[in-house]
């Protein structure tokens, strides 16, 4: 047995409305690769924050090295020994590589802090030579390639002298030649004694690189095994849990006619030449890793963005589509992946927010009529069942899946006949989850036509009538929801064409 | 449950404890001099505060945003001095100088809601131009004299009583209102709050983001043309070295009364309760002898500490 390396005990964290975490345990041997794999929502990221010192308040355990870590900041975590590549990752990008590496921690004269600017070139030289990157301290990091900086980010972990080093989806955003060196750099951190927590949902990669994997589902620890003990299918019934058929709604009605029809759609530089049709009552979702291009394309299909090519036709007309009020008038909804950013008014009430897009639905000239505008809400409300004490309540009060039902109670209010869905589930609970998956059939149901973008695969499978997956931001496969699996999306979203 | 009564408490002092220190600070000043609560006291402190309350009514609109409005004082001493312009004796009827001076600041708030709107220049760089090329203006429009010689009438606006209570006072309680009810009761001012909140949200609602920013800072310099009319109106002349400082004084006012600088939160009615306070504080101050060198370091105490306090109940 290896020394042991971490040590979690009962990690639980409580958001408003979710359990992020209920109760995790796990131990992890010194050089070895932990994968942790989950869905999204599955609690990976708010595991990982709480053992970088990000969410100081949770409740269990952790202990490095047999020593019990309190730390309460992320200068704590890293001087005891933990950093994490980010999947989004965190620098300065006008500071040059070496600066980036010792922020922080700049090599400096005691007087005035002085930084010794040679001493700093050197030794970040001394550090990308023994990770065996072929780097220049002074380079800026703007000017660097996404693998380029990730190599970066690893200097700079290795740099603290960190035992664990997380690593969040690091191939997310990187070519497959690029990974290559990144999985060598992982090989190299696990033979100096290292332990690498690797979290992706790339299941190749686990097979490839990790010694055990840990399986997360909503907060909770399903299994911890050793690679060689499980495969792929195993990982994935553990990862999506077996109640899958109950949560999604069959279809009743047959698809209607085709409604939306998008013709060689492309955006300079994001996608392009993305080719589909849609038809009432039809139920078309949108798979991919992330970067893919997915929002990108439909946050062009609701004016948010400019498209540069191609052809958009409702109803069989064609039409041109520059901003949301244009969208909207042309009769598409549109429920945003991020909430806090593209969703709501986080300062107005549930009754403001639920009737933004469709005052005039409820004012008399320019003028609001407030009976108007509470009976909407009120009904808009009592609908989708949103729990809240009254329309009066701030919006940034309610739990994630009431807040996501506010932001889909505000795009129906607009009677749309095309409803695009981006992650319409992210970071809310399973019972949530079940409810927003119902009232999405029933909208199909009676007549609408939705558009639904997922990283969730179980969601997809369950819910798309057919399926288009995107891969560098061009379509690379098309599935009809009898012929899908999990698997042959994956294939598509990795890059295979074959179809 | 708790938590429920709790966040209403919050929400009662958020509403009221502005009022409540405003009637502490009244009650204060009363005690320690009886002619603070006299008819012609408080008469007098309401036209003194008129100028400076309609000015920061208008730029609430633009705080509500998000953004912030530094011109507003060059904009009162231009308007003033284009209305002056128009208001010699024999010359033009009453009307005349009071479009030119409104649609002069209406002008110019369109001016700066394009340059922020259309070519992305931050609120506080493009106002802080406008309130040295208004400056400019007014001193070249004037030769860099004082307009004088201006009719009865115009000269009615700023010094004259209607019904017993002098015209700014009216003006003002007509600009609260009229602004009240635009930002509670009409889609424009949801689309202000809407936009300050979360500009992106706002846009992808369908509001159009532009119109809207452009209009706020529309309405909030014609707003600014009217006090620049009343400003010239009652000191009898155009004077272009009128209203310096004027929009720091109006933005204190905003804070003061509890709207959020970075958008989204905030009322004209808290406005006015702050545009009251610093203009009782300052009654105050000067019935009871304080020199005023040192009323201006207590104003900004209060400024200060009156964010403090919204903050700290706002994190409640």
């Amino acid at each position: 047995m290896p020394e042991r390396m971490l040590e979690l005990r009962g990690i639980s964290k409580r958001f408003p409305g979710v359990m992020a975490l209920d109760g995790v345990s796990l131990e992890v041997a010194a050089g070895t690769v932990h994968a942790i794999v989950g869905e999204n929502g599955a609690g990976k990221s708010t595991l990982m924050k709480i053992l970088m010192g990000l969410y100081p308040q949770y409740q269990g355990e952790i202990r490095l090295q047999g020593r019990k870590m309190d730390h309460q900041s992320v200068k704590q975590a890293l001087n005891g020994g933990i950093s994490m590549i980010h999947q989004e990752l965190t620098y300065v990008p006008h500071m040059t590589v070496a600066e980036n590496i010792f922020l922080g921690k700049e090599p400096c004269y005691k007087l005035l802090k002085w930084i010794k600017g040679r001493d700093l070139h050197a030794r970040t030289e001394a550090l990308l030579h023994q990770a065996g990157m072929d780097l220049d301290p002074g380079r800026r990091m703007r000017d660097l390639s996404v693998a380029e900086r990730q190599m970066v980010e690893i200097a700079k972990a290795i740099s603290y002298d960190s035992r664990v080093i997380i690593m969040d989806e690091p191939t997310s955003a990187i070519s497959e030649r690029e990974a290559q060196r990144l999985f060598s750099m992982v090989a190299d951190i696990k033979s100096s004694g290292s332990t690498v927590l690797y979290i992706t949902h790339k299941l190749d990669e686990v097979f490839r690189l990790a010694d055990e994997v840990t399986v997360l589902r909503d907060g909770h620890l399903v299994e911890t095994c050793k690679v060689e003990e499980t495969d792929t299918e195993q990982l994935v019934a553990m990862m999506v849990g077996r109640q899958l058929k109950d949560i999604f709604p069959k279809r009743t009605q047959d698809p209607g006619p085709e409604i939306l029809a998008v013709k060689n759609l492309g955006r300079k530089g994001v996608f392009r030449d993305i080719s589909f049709s849609l038809r009432r009552g039809e139920v078309l979702g949108i798979a991919g890793l992330m970067a893919a291009g997915r929002t990108e394309v439909v946050r062009c299909l609701f004016g948010l963005d400019p498209y540069d090519q191609g052809r958009i036709f409702i109803r069989n007309r064609e039409v041109t589509i520059k901003s949301p009020a244009d969208a909207i008038r042309l009769g598409l909804g549109f429920v945003s992946e991020d909430r806090a950013i593209t969703g709501l008014i986080p300062c107005l009430s549930v009754r403001k927010n639920i009737t933004l897009s469709n005052l005039n639905r409820c004012a008399w000239g320019p003028v609001i009529v407030p009976n108007r505008e509470r009976q909407l809400a009120d009904q808009t409300i009592a609908d989708l069942s949103i729990k809240t004490t009254n329309g009066d309540q701030r919006v940034s009060t309610l739990s994630g899946g009431n807040q996501q039902k506010v932001v889909l109670g505000k795009a129906l209010l607009g009677q749309p006949d095309i409803l695009i869905l981006d992650e319409p589930t992210r970071g809310i609970d399973v019972g949530a989850k079940s409810e927003i998956y119902k009232l999405i059939r029933a909208l199909a149901d009676a007549g609408k036509a939705i558009i639904m973008v997922s990283s969730d695969l179980g969601e997809i499978l369950g819910m798309s009538d057919r399926i288009i997956v995107l891969h560098k931001g061009t379509i690379s496969g098309r599935l009809r929801q009898e012929e899908a699996s999990q698997e042959k999306i994956m294939k598509y979203a990795l890059g295979s064409t074959r179809q | 449950m708790i938590q429920g009564n709790d966040h209403s408490f919050a929400d009662l002092l958020q509403k009221y404890g502005l009022i409540v220190a405003f009637l502490i600070i009244c009650a204060v000043i009363s005690l320690l001099s009886p002619a603070f609560l006299t008819v012609p006291n408080i008469v007098n402190v309401l036209r003194q505060i008129s100028i400076n309350a309609i000015l920061a009514i208008g730029v609430t609109y633009v705080i509500l945003t998000g953004g912030i409005d530094l011109s507003l004082g060059s904009i009162v001493a231009i308007t003033g001095v284009l209305a002056a312009t128009f208001a010699h004796p024999n010359t033009h009827p009453l009307i005349v100088p009071l479009l030119i001076g409104i649609s002069g600041g209406i002008l110019i708030g369109i001016f700066n809601g394009m340059v922020i709107t259309r070519f992305k220049v931050a609120p506080f760089i493009a106002t802080l131009g406008m309130m040295t090329i208004a400056r400019g203006g007014a001193l070249i429009i004037s030769g860099g004299r004082p307009v004088s010689n201006l009719t009865d009438s115009f000269n009615f606006i700023g010094g004259g009583d209607l019904f017993g209570c002098p015209l700014p006072i009216l003006i003002l309680a007509g600009v609260f209102f009229f602004s009240y009810f635009i930002l509670k009761n009409t889609t424009l001012g949801r689309y202000i709050y809407a936009v300050g909140g979360n500009e992106e949200a706002a846009r992808a609602s369908g509001i159009n983001v532009t119109k809207t920013r452009i209009t706020a800072y529309a309405i909030c310099s014609g707003l600014a043309g009217l006090a620049g009319i009343i400003q010239a109106s009652r000191i009898t002349t155009g004077q272009p070295n009128a209203g310096i400082s004027y929009e720091l004084d109006a933005i204190a006012a905003v804070v003061i009364g509890g709207t959020s600088l970075a958008g989204g939160i905030g009322s004209v009615a808290g406005t006015v309760l702050g545009a009251l306070i610093i203009g009782v504080i300052n009654n105050g101050l000067d019935l009871l002898n304080v020199p005023s060198y040192y009323q201006q370091v207590v104003k900004g105490l209060i400024i200060i500490g009156a964010v403090i306090l919204d903050r700290e109940q706002g994190s409640k």
